[in-house]
Parts: C-alpha cells; structure tokens; sequence
C-alpha cells in the first residue's frame, strides 16, 4: 500500500502500535480518499452552478428537467457499491480488532470504577491506575499521574474488562481499539504490541465527576525486561505482606478499593467527606442524628453506605459488600485511625 | 393600503386570544417563541462549555459544574430545540397552507401539544434550580440509575411529557396530510415539505413511545428499586442503550428530515427550476424514515453487543447512506440550468449542503465497524454529529426563517442581515467543530471536563469558532427585530415561489384561504 504514504492522512493518529493499528489506518486512508472525491464531485459541482448559472435578470428562465432515469440509477448504484466495499472492509479489520474467545500469551483482569483503573496479573501482580500525584506542575489541572502497565512486544495480549460501579471505556489511541467495561458483565480488549513505548489509556464512555482523568499508561517493552518488571513486582509484593495493618489498609484505600477516588486524608472535600480527624470524633448525618465514629460505624458504612448519610453529601457510595474481606475492613479502619 | 387587511394576526385581540388559539399559525408563531427561547439558554451552555475547554485543567469552573452545563447544553437542543425545531415551528406554519388547507386536523390537540412542551420543559427546567442532573443527555445506566442525584427523575420526566408532545404533532401532521389535501393535489403533487414533515411524523408517532417508557422504566428503577437496568438489582445497563437508541436513532432524523424538506423548497424556488427527481426526494424521505428504525446498534459497536450484531447494524447503516446521497445529488441537479440568485435563504441552503455533506460522509467513517472503535466517543463523533444535526438543521431552521417570514408577518427580512448572520454561522462552525475531528483523530475523548495539554491549541479554535457562531446568531435575532419594526411590506409572493403558501395573503387571512385552491399540476412548474 505504497501510494497510501503519499498522503499524509493519518499524521494526526497516534503512532499505530499494535499489528491491527496498521489495517485501521488503511481503512481511514480509504474512507478519506473516497470521500474527498465524493465531496469535490458533490460541492464543486454546486459551485460551478452557483457561478454558471446565477440569475443574471429578473426574467431568465430556467431548463424544464424534471428527471433523468440513468443519472439517478448511476448516483445510487455507484455510492451504494462503495458503501458496500467500506462495510466489508470494515467488517474485516473489526473482526480482527474483536478476536472473540482467542486467548492472549499474557492475560490481565482489568476492573474499572470511578475513577481508576485495576490492573491484575495472573500471578497476583496489581497495578492500580491512576495515581495520586498530580500528571502536570499546572495548579489548574486536575489530571492525575497514570500508573505505568508492563506488556510484553509482539505478544498477544488479552485484558479481560469489567466494571464495579457503571460503564467505563477501555481506549488506547495507539491501538485504534476499545471497549465497554460493563458491571456484571465480562468483555475482551485483545491486541499485538508491535512498538515498544508508552501508550495513553483514557475513559471514553461518560462515568462522573471525574471521567476525564481515568488514565494509564501501557508501556511496551521487550520479553526480558518484561520479565524482570514481573520479578520486581513479586518481591515488592511479598515485602508488602510484612507490613502493619495500618500500611495495608494505606495501601488498600489508595489501591484497589480506591477509596482515594472520593475521599481525600486531608481535609479537602472530593466528592465524600474526608477521612482526616474521623476516628473517634463525632459525624452529623443528613437526618439529623448524630454519632461518634467508631469501629462499628465504619464497618457499616463501607458495606451499608446508605444507612447513615453525612449532611452536606450525596448518597452515591455503593456498596462494597462482597467486594472486601472482613481483614481487610479492619486494615482500613486501622489506616483510619491513623489520620488524625 | 389604506384599509388595513383582516388576517390571523389582527383577527383577535389580547394575550388570552393567543393562548387559547386554534389557529396553527398562532400556535407555529408560539412554537418559535418559546423554542427560540430554549435555543437562547442552550446556546448559553454551549458557549460556556466552550470556555471551560478553552485551557486544560480548571479554566472557569468545577468539573461538576462542567459536566451538569454539558448535561443541559445536550438535552435542551436535543429535546426543545433541533427535535421540536422545524417541524413544530414552520410544519404548523406552512403544512396545512401548502395543502391548501384551513388549519391542521386537530386544532386542538395542536394547542394541547404546545402546552405539554411548555409543561415538559418547565418540569425539565426546574431541576435547574433543584438538583442539578450531570449524566449528560443520553441518561445511560446505571450512572443515571443509582450514582447520580434524584434530580433525574424530574428531568426524564420532563423529557416524558415533552416526547408526548412529539407525538402528538406527528399524529396531526399524518391525518393532516392524508384527509384535508385540496382538490386536485394527490400525494404525488403535494410539496417535498410536506412530504418530509409526513415522514417525520410517522418517526415521532412509532419511535417516541419507545423513548416515554424507557423513561419510566428508569424512574422506576430509580424510585421504586425495580432491577431493570441497575445490574447490583438484577438488571442489564446495555438494555437501556438498546431502548434508548431505538428512539434515538429515529430522532436523529426527526432532526434532519424536515430540514431537509426546507432545502427542497428553498433549492427549488432560488434556482426558479423544477425539482430534480420530486419522486426520489418523496420516497427517499419514506426510506430514510423506513431504515432509520433498524440501526441503532451502530450506537453500540464498543458496548460488549456481539460481533454479529455489530455487523448487522453496520451492513443496515450504510444503506441509509444511499437515499441521502440521492437527496443531495437531486438539490444539486436541480441547480442545473437554473436561474439562481444567492439571496440569505439559499445561502443557508447551500451552506447546508456543504456542512450536512461533509457531516453525511464522516457518518460513513462511524458506519464502518473497524473504523468506529477508534473514533466511538471521541470528539470526532462531536464534530460529526454536530455538522450533521447543528449545521444541518439550524441552517434549515435559519433559510426557512428567512424564507417564510414575509409570509408569517407580512414583512420582508433584512437580505444584507441575513447574509452577515449567514458569514458569521457558517464561518463559525467550521472553526468550531472541524479541528474537532482532528481532535478524535489525536483520541481526546468526548464529554471531557480537563484534557491533555496537547490537546489544546485546537480546543482553543474551537472556543473561538462557538463565540462566532453566537455572534451570528445574534445577528439573526437583531434582523427579526428590525424587521418586525422597520421592514418593507412583502406582497403575496416576494421570492416567486410556486407552491401553495404564495397564492394566498401575507399575512394569510385567518382560514388560510380566501377561496379554497384546486390544484391542476405539481408543486414546481417553473416552465
């Protein structure tokens, strides 16, 4: 498909990084080809009559045409076989985009929910994305750093998304793909890394206050270093099981429950009420009770969170029932007790 | 003339004459009012949107904030402006004068329809100052079903009894057309307006009760825990994106259908030639109407729907490609060996062909499944669908304002403001949303509150081009006003057109008609 490079057509995309990115673009290159012509032919032809045929005074007359069989059966047959020929070519590449069922050399359960990505490896590795740390120096900006996922070059790679909360959309620019994380459901985003580098990864379906900073970073590297990132991780994972119920709790709040996506250690509001000072002191709730929060209260906040609402905040925690061990509510209360 | 002619506007008195009115073309003037009131606030929203992404990051606003103006900005122009637009607007005006009708078959279901509007966008617009709804206008579940606010249910209420106000025009406009033709004029002589308001009607009649239960559906969910769509009770969430662009869909061309009626009329009387093809123009409008109700997977290519729905709705999408292409191909057609004067009205027609093909063609773009998954839901989808139903049919709505005007009032519209509004419009959403494709190319996503900085040269052209496009707007408004105050008389038929509407007085006299019309050929003999 030499002739293609002629055209600068896809010099706005991403650089394509996966094997199917490739076909995409030929695709793209096609469609805007075929219809920089249809546009020309169409528009250019209304503006040579707008000129030709401009009412020079007040009594021209106009041709009496009322129809032609064969111009209309050409202008309907021809668009039609060129629609056909992008269906079928679309077909093609979306089916190799799908590859429903194909199992991936390397598989990744990837759970979404406002607003972060979970990222879990066969063997226990958990990436949790995006960070807590500010992506620019900006005061303004309100995007978070992504969290780096290591995949393998030349793989077949299969992230097997869901949702905890609502729709999400699994995008990467770079690879021309994406998907719905669905609630209750499983859905597939296969690809073939054929870059090594780092790839953005946004949220495109509308999921709340914080969509638009749901990112992560997919870096490409080859099998070795792949390997050795695994290695690091396991280690860093197994030092992590020493550590205190506090630091675990720590560890939970901003990871995989991601506790942090509402409720900051600071005092300042996000979209709960901060965890800062609320061990032991007292909490006002909508209905106008009152009660200081203990062990108890936590416990059935995070898995009745509708029972008791704080005044001044909307009731839009879910549960987390059957989502968290019993340990672990008393890691996060331990980590609680810390914030003074 | 010194003894002043009796018509619609002077043959009752006083605010209560026109709230109670039966006359359509009192209620097609109350439609104007109040949905350019609508289109005034949605306007507001957008330029505001507009400014929030003029820098990355916090520019004016939280992102709460952001995401409820979003919201608003979406559901007021889809809901109270483009669907309601030209239909319940100029259709009431002009559909029962170009069948040489006294009014529509229902007068007062008519009024009641305006009034449900009224009360849907009251109910709609309370939550304004209620509780905010931040779903944007899709309402997709299960955000909108159990991690947002209450203030949904008023909304989709709102939007409820809004959608029966739909129907209830469509079902006018079907027995209008069918049963109050004037002698003479068969369906095959009836104008291309007619013909794609009656398309349109059979849309809003079949589709928009898909959209009032799906709504209910929700509010039930909602308020009485109901599992429908809400997984955590059982339901499934792509159910709703099912129901809800099975309406959808259908709406987008409830949107364009009548606009592109108005193209018809306008291409038709500024080149003073026959239509090209009346018969492909009528039947394509039914077609489009036909297929419209068998796409709304391609809403759905990245939802999780299977590989062979995907396909499926791919393959019927391209179809309705082809009844559209002919649509343009006919209005250009016609141009040929015309007699063509480039007053406002046929600039916006024109300026209508121009967006509403590049629109049209990077539809096809979003057809294509392989091709979608790269730009579904990115601002390349923005730009698409705001050519196709923005530039579409607020150009419609502009050349048909422009276009009927004297024969509403009686008084001519300012050709010089309308050419100016038209350079601002036309200029503007070019500016506006073409880098928007570029930026769907780069992947920033749509409904974005914050974005990458590399993103943002061509988001500040953008926010430009909105402040042009309202500065045209504004200019359109002014030349309303100055024609009502100073404009020059019209004459019965200021333009030359050959249908109906021209024969009788403007103002038309309250029955329309002083003498009932007998038709004797088509809509467009200019021979």
């Amino acid at each position: 498909m030499n002739w293609f490079s002629l055209i600068t057509a896809t010099s706005f995309m991403p650089v394509p990084a996966t094997k199917e990115s490739g076909d995409v673009d030929n695709l793209y290159i096609f469609l805007l080809v075929s219809g920089l012509i249809s546009f020309i032919i169409l528009i250019g032809g209304m503006v040579i009559f707008i000129f030709k045929y401009r009412r020079k005074t007040e009594d021209q007359k106009s041709a009496y045409i009322t129809h032609n069989t064969l111009a209309e059966f050409l202008w309907s047959f021809i668009p039609f076989v060129i629609m056909m020929v992008i269906f079928a070519w679309g077909w093609s590449v979306f089916h190799d985009l799908r590859r429903v069922g194909e199992k991936g050399d390397v598989e990744v359960h990837v759970t979404a929910r406002q607003w972060a990505w979970t990222f879990k490896y066969a063997n226990d590795i958990e990436i949790n994305s995006p960070t807590d740390k500010k992506l620019l120096d900006d005061p303004d900006s309100t995007l978070l750093k992504p969290e780096i996922v290591v995949v393998p070059v030349g793989k077949t790679i299969r992230f097997i998304l869901t949702s905890d909360d609502v729709l999400h959309s699994f995008y990467v620019p770079a690879f021309r793909n994406k998907m719905d994380a669905v609630p209750g459901r499983r859905t597939t985003f296969t690809f073939t890394p054929i870059e090594k580098g780092d790839f953005t990864v946004f949220c495109t379906e509308y999921c709340g206050t914080k969509h638009s900073n749901m990112m992560a970073t997919i870096r490409v590297v080859d099998g070795e270093q792949f390997a050795a990132w695994q290695a690091e991780k396991i280690a860093a994972n197994a030092g992590a099981n020493n550590k205190g119920p506090a630091e675990r709790g720590e560890a939970l709040f901003k990871g995989s429950l991601g506790c942090s996506g509402c409720h900051s250690i600071d005092g300042s509001r996000i979209v709960g009420p901060s965890f800062k000072g609320l061990y032991g002191n007292k909490r006002d709730f909508a209905d106008g009770s009152s009660v200081t929060a203990d062990d108890a209260y936590i416990k059935q906040s995070i898995l009745v969170p509708t029972a008791k609402i704080v005044a001044g905040f909307p009731p839009a925690m879910s549960s987390f029932q059957g989502r968290i061990k019993e340990d672990e509510i008393k890691d996060i209360i331990e980590f609680i007790k810390t914030l003074k | 003339m010194a003894h002043e002619q009796h018509n619609y506007l002077n043959h009752q008195k006083g605010i209560w004459s026109w709230l109670t009115t039966l006359d359509h073309k009192r209620i097609g003037i109350m439609y104007f009012v109040a949905i350019m009131s609508f289109f005034f606030l949605g306007g507001v929203f957008a330029l505001l949107v507009r400014a929030e992404l003029f820098t990355p990051g916090k520019t004016l606003f939280s992102a709460d904030v952001y995401n409820r103006m979003m919201t608003y900005h979406g559901a007021i122009m889809v809901f109270m402006v483009i669907v309601p637009g030209i239909p319940a607007i100029f259709g009431n005006f002009v559909l029962p004068i170009m069948i040489g009708a006294k009014d529509v078959a229902f007068p007062r279901l008519n009024l009641m329809s305006w009034y449900m509007l009224m009360i849907g966008a009251a109910i709609t617009g309370s939550t304004l100052f209620l509780e905010n709804v931040d779903t944007g206008w899709t309402f997709y579940t299960p955000y909108s079903s159990i991690k947002t606010g209450l203030g949904v249910i008023p909304m989709v209420l709102g939007v409820f009894i809004i959608g029966f106000s739909s129907i209830l025009t469509g079902l006018n406009f079907i027995v209008t057309t069918h049963k109050l033709r004037a002698p003479g004029m068969t369906m095959n002589r009836i104008p291309l307006m007619v013909w794609a308001l009656y398309s349109t009607a059979i849309l809003q009649v079949l589709a928009t009760p898909v959209l009032a239960i799906t709504l209910l559906l929700l509010i039930a969910e909602k308020t009485l825990g109901v599992g429908i769509f809400d997984p955590q009770l059982g339901g499934d969430p792509v159910l709703f994106q099912h129901f809800f662009w099975f309406y959808s869909h259908p709406a987008v061309y409830i949107m364009i259908l009548p606009a592109m009626g108005v193209i018809s009329e306008l291409v038709a009387t500024y080149s003073r030639k026959v239509i090209f093809g009346y018969t492909a123009i009528a039947y394509s409008s039914l077609a489009i109407a036909g297929v419209s109700f068998l796409v709304w997977g391609h809403h759905m290519f990245v939802s999780g729907q299977s590989e062979f729905a995907g396909v499926l709705f791919s393959f019927i999408t391209m179809l309705v490609g082809v009844p559209t292409a002919i649509k343009l191909f006919n209005w250009i057609a016609t141009m040929y060996k015309g007699s063509i004067r480039l007053d406002a009205p046929m600039l916006f027609a024109i300026g209508f062909m121009f967006l509403f093909t590049i629109g049209g063609l990077t539809g096809v773009y979003l057809a294509s499944t392989g091709m979608d998954i790269h730009f579904h839901d990115t601002y390349f989808v923005v730009a698409h669908f705001h050519y196709v139903m923005v530039g579409g049919t607020l150009m419609a709505l502009m050349g048909a304002l422009i276009y009927w005007f004297p024969k509403v009032t009686g008084k001519i519209y300012s050709d010089l403001v309308g050419r100016i509004s038209w350079v601002f419009i036309f200029t503007g959403f070019n500016v506006t949303f073409f880098p928007q494709f570029i930026l769907g190319n780069m992947g920033m996503p749509r409904r974005y509150y914050d974005y990458l900085p590399t993103f943002t040269e061509l988001n500040q052209m953008s926010t430009f081009g909105s402040w042009l496009i309202g500065t045209g707007f504004l200019v359109g408004l002014y030349g309303v006003i100055y024609a009502l105050l100073k404009g020059k008389e019209a004459g019965n038929n200021p333009f030359g057109g050959k249908t109906l509407e021209w024969t009788t007085a403007s103002p038309p006299p309250h029955e329309n008609f002083e003498s009932t019309p007998v038709l004797t050929g088509g809509p467009y003999e200019y021979r």
